[in-house]
Order: structure tokens, then C-alpha cells, then sequence
């Protein structure tokens, strides 16, 4: 692969138990300054939680996760957010502060971490918004928009501060095709222009192979495979042959017991016929 | 802080109006067959000052900002809203928390002021229309009766009350899990420790004044 590029993200050894589950079961993997990295996988197969891990907001049970060489995994908060500070997050969800305007959210980073006056802060946040095309949304509340737009609007958010690193929790989930190719070539524009670099979780195809330059594929904890869209599209391996064409036979599991998905051993199964009388129960 | 403040003024008078002219009816009850009805403003300005007005300010608060304040964190935690804001660098606890812990301090102990001067003014109403006072009487009386030690227990009362109300409703919020379900959960909770947390204190506080006078 990229062996000579300098790596900006080291996992090594990554081990993360719920309970006696391992969903994430010894991941190591890197990402170079420059690349795309598209991490895919069914709904459940730890996707979310390895960028949980990159981002800092879990804690592995074991392993280590370097980001721009430095180990956040035995960093506290204070340090954490100086590292925090030269990436972007896009939530799935967009995680607007429904309290703001769109305006404010996309200035929130630039108002917490920058000297930048006001006049110069709006100037950014329509820049910003005019690349989502949402020109003259500012003042609207999250609210007032559609799923989409929020999305859109977390993007101009994550993009605020032109960080280094740009992590994306299904970029292109919920939005109509036109909007998912133009946030993909936003993403090839900043990856291919400005150098950053880009990790995304999707399980949307067409976008991933639009957009990456290297992909990986999760399955039951570990890697299943990895490499190059070309190395993807044509792989013998039947699992990710299963997932890129989106087969409902083949060899990836479509059950998970009880047992395998023990994130909550505190819940006590209970009978579901009487769920009609417990939500009566309480909206009456 | 428009919010916790100047939007419950309205209920706060009302309801210390409500106390006042209460206390001065009972106080006159009682007293009256002590032949001592002249201590009705005394009795109304301290209790006032000391008890009722800290601790049903407080739990109207409580009911009004506590409950929104839980309900508020709590919804952006389940929306992700918090996390949101770690992953940005910023610190949920100085943007989100401490602003409503500060306008909580400052808020708090002033509508209980505020409070105190209704429910004397809702004494006097009593005390003027139905009891033999005129205006000057009842407030001198009531000026006389009072010492500063009393607004100031009253204060440090109210202090308190606000620094645990608080404390409750953020704490509450910020650890919400599961969904709409948990947030009804967690304002409720939230809710009923404040109360209980409230008038337990208020009782220990009484005590150490109390005894310590």
C-alpha cells in the first residue's frame, strides 16, 4: 500500500469487549495523510465503534490508537481536545445544537478555538455553507430543516476550522442521489486539494467506491478485507463479493443471537405481548 | 438566565402573594386568642424571610427550571448533541453546564428576595383590610421584628438551594440513556431528589441556625 506516506492514524492491536462480546477483535490498521479510507461492514459489525475509538470517545479495552503520532488512548480530557481541535466529525445525524442557528453552528468551532473577529467568522460560516449548498440558511433553527440538510449543515460544521483529518459517520445516508454526488465530490476535492485526509463509514457503495482510495471491510470484529476499490470490486473473498453486491444469500451471518449481542446483560428479556398494554399504559 | 429569572417572576409573586396573605390569616387566628394580634407582622416577616420564602421559591424552581434544565441536557445527550460538542474540543461542561449554574446562583437567591417583598405585601393586605392595622403599623412592626440575620439565613438558604437544585438537574441531564423514555425518566427523578434533597437540607440548615444562635 501507501508504505511511504506518513501515517496519520496508527491502530494497533485494538481490542474492545461489551460484556464477554468482543466487537472490535484485534483491528490494526492505518490511515496516510491524503488518503480516503472507507471502513464498511454490515449494520452492527463495529463500525461506528472503531470510529468511536478514533475519535476518543471510547476507550479500547486494549490496543492503542494514535492519532498525528500521539496515543489518545491514555490521554485525558484536556489533551484529548488539543488533538480534537485539527480534525472534524460529521455525525450521522448531522448532532446539530438544536438551541443555535445553522449560522452559529458552523461558527461554533471558529468562535471556540480561534481569535478570528466576527466579521471574519461570518465570512467563513457563508463559505462554508455556499460549498453544502446552503447558501442562505444561516438563520434558520436545525430544527426548520430537513434530515439532509442537517446532515449538510454537520459537514460545513466539521469543515469550519479546514481541519487536517475529516471523520464522516455515514456522510451520504438519507440524502437524495444529486446531494450524496455532490457531498462525494466535496470529499474528492478536499482530499485531492487541500491534502486532508478522510475517514468514512458507509455502507453506501456507490458513494464508497466513488470516493475512496483504499477500502476496508468488517466483519464479526475483525478485518475481512482491505485494499484498493479495484482490489474490492474484484475480490474472490465470497463475504465482501456478498456486500458490494448486496446479495441476501451468502456467507455473512444474517442472525445474531442473544448471546453474541450482549451489550446490555442487564436487560431481562420480557414477554412481547404485552407491550400493547405498557404503551397504553403510559400515553393514557 | 432570562429563564430561571424573569420569566418565573410572575408565578413567584402569585404564590408568595398566596403565602403571605395565608400566614397573616393564620397568624391572626392563633394569635388572636392570645390577645397578641399585634404580632401578626412579626410572625409573617420572619417565617417569610427565614422559611417560606427560600423554600417554596425553591420549589417552584425546582418544578419550572430544574425540570427544564434536566430535560434539556437530557435531549441533547440522546440526540448526540453532547458529544457532538467533545468532538469539537469543547467542553459540554463550561459551554452547557456552568452558565446554567451561574445564572442558578445569581437567580435564585433574587427571586427570593423578590418573593419575600410580595408575601410581606400580601401580610399587609390582611393586616390592613381585615385586622385593625394601618399601613405604617404593620410595616414598622414588621421592620422592627426582623434583623438582618434573618434575610441572611434566608439567603444562605436560598444559596444552597440553588447550588444543589442545579446540581441535580445537570447531573440528571448530562446522564440520560435510552431515548425520549430516558429523558422522562431522568426530568422526573431529577425532580423529586431536588425536592427531597431541598427540604432535607432546609431542615439541617434551620438546625444549625437554630442552634447555633
Amino acid at each position: 500500500m501507501n508504505a511511504n506516506g506518513e501515517s496519520i492514524i496508527e491502530v494497533v492491536d485494538l481490542v474492545r469487549k461489551f460484556g464477554e462480546r468482543a466487537v472490535l477483535d484485534d483491528i490494526s490498521l492505518s490511515v496516510y495523510r491524503g488518503e480516503t479510507l472507507v471502513i464498511m461492514g454490515g449494520s452492527g459489525c463495529g463500525k461506528s465503534t472503531l470510529l468511536r475509538h478514533m475519535i476518543g470517545s471510547m476507550k479500547p479495552t486494549s490496543g492503542s490508537v494514535k492519532i498525528f503520532g500521539e496515543e489518545i488512548t491514555t490521554m485525558n480530557e484536556r489533551e484529548i481536545a488539543s488533538v480534537r481541535r485539527r480534525f472534524g466529525m460529521l455525525f450521522q445525524s448531522g448532532a446539530l445544537l438544536a438551541s443555535l442557528t445553522v449560522g452559529e453552528n458552523v461558527a461554533l468551532p471558529l468562535l471556540q478555538h480561534t481569535e478570528k473577529s466576527a466579521d471574519e467568522i461570518e465570512e467563513i460560516v457563508k463559505q462554508k455553507l455556499q460549498m453544502v449548498g446552503l447558501t442562505g440558511f444561516e438563520n434558520l433553527k436545525p430544527a426548520e430543516i430537513s434530515g439532509g440538510m442537517k446532515k449538510r449543515v454537520g459537514l460545513a460544521r466539521a469543515l469550519a476550522l479546514d481541519p487536517e483529518l475529516l471523520f464522516s459517520d455515514e456522510p451520504t445516508s438519507g440524502l437524495d442521489p444529486i446531494m450524496t454526488a455532490v457531498v462525494d465530490q466535496l470529499t474528492l476535492k478536499l482530499t485531492h486539494g487541500s491534502h486532508m485526509t478522510a475517514v468514512v463509514v458507509s455502507h453506501d457503495m456507490t458513494s464508497a467506491f466513488r470516493i475512496a482510495t483504499r477500502m476496508i471491510m468488517l466483519g464479526r470484529g475483525g478485518i475481512v478485507a482491505q485494499g484498493t476499490p479495484d482490489e474490492i470490486r474484484t475480490s474472490s473473498n465470497p463475504e465482501v463479493h456478498q456486500f458490494i453486491n448486496g446479495e441476501a444469500d451468502g456467507p455473512v451471518p444474517l442472525n445474531i443471537s442473544q448471546e453474541e449481542h450482549d451489550d446490555h446483560p442487564h436487560v431481562r428479556p420480557r414477554p412481547l405481548v404485552a407491550a400493547r398494554a405498557r404503551f397504553h399504559h403510559k400515553t393514557s | 438566565m432570562v429563564f430561571i429569572g424573569v420569566r418565573a417572576a410572575p408565578m413567584v409573586a402569585l404564590t408568595a402573594f398566596s403565602v403571605g396573605v395565608t400566614l397573616a390569616m393564620q397568624a391572626a387566628h392563633s394569635l388572636e386568642q392570645l390577645g397578641a394580634d399585634m404580632y401578626v407582622p412579626d410572625l409573617v416577616m420572619v417565617t417569610l424571610l427565614r422559611e417560606m420564602g427560600p423554600v417554596l421559591i425553591a420549589v417552584i424552581v425546582i418544578g419550572r427550571s430544574g425540570s427544564a434544565v434536566a430535560a434539556e441536557l437530557g435531549t441533547m445527550k440522546v440526540s448526540e448533541e453532547i458529544e457532538a460538542l467533545e468532538v469539537m474540543a469543547i467542553n459540554p461542561i463550561q459551554y452547557l453546564v456552568v452558565p446554567r449554574f451561574l445564572a442558578m446562583l445569581v437567580m435564585l437567591p433574587a427571586l427570593t428576595i423578590f418573593g419575600n417583598y410580595i408575601g410581606v405585601f400580601g401580610g399587609w393586605a390582611v393586616c390592613r383590610f381585615a385586622l385593625d392595622f394601618n399601613t405604617a403599623g404593620y410595616v414598622l412592626r414588621a421592620l422592627q421584628s426582623a434583623d438582618t440575620w434573618d434575610l441572611y439565613s434566608g439567603m444562605i438558604k436560598s444559596g444552597v438551594f440553588a447550588w444543589i437544585v442545579i446540581t441535580i438537574a445537570c447531573n440528571a441531564g448530562l446522564h440520560v440513556e435510552g431515548g425520549a423514555e430516558g429523558v422522562g425518566q431522568s426530568t422526573t427523578a431529577s425532580v423529586v431528589q431536588a425536592l427531597l434533597a431541598m427540604l432535607v437540607t432546609n431542615a439541617v440548615l434551620t438546625g444549625i441556625f437554630f442552634f447555633s444562635a
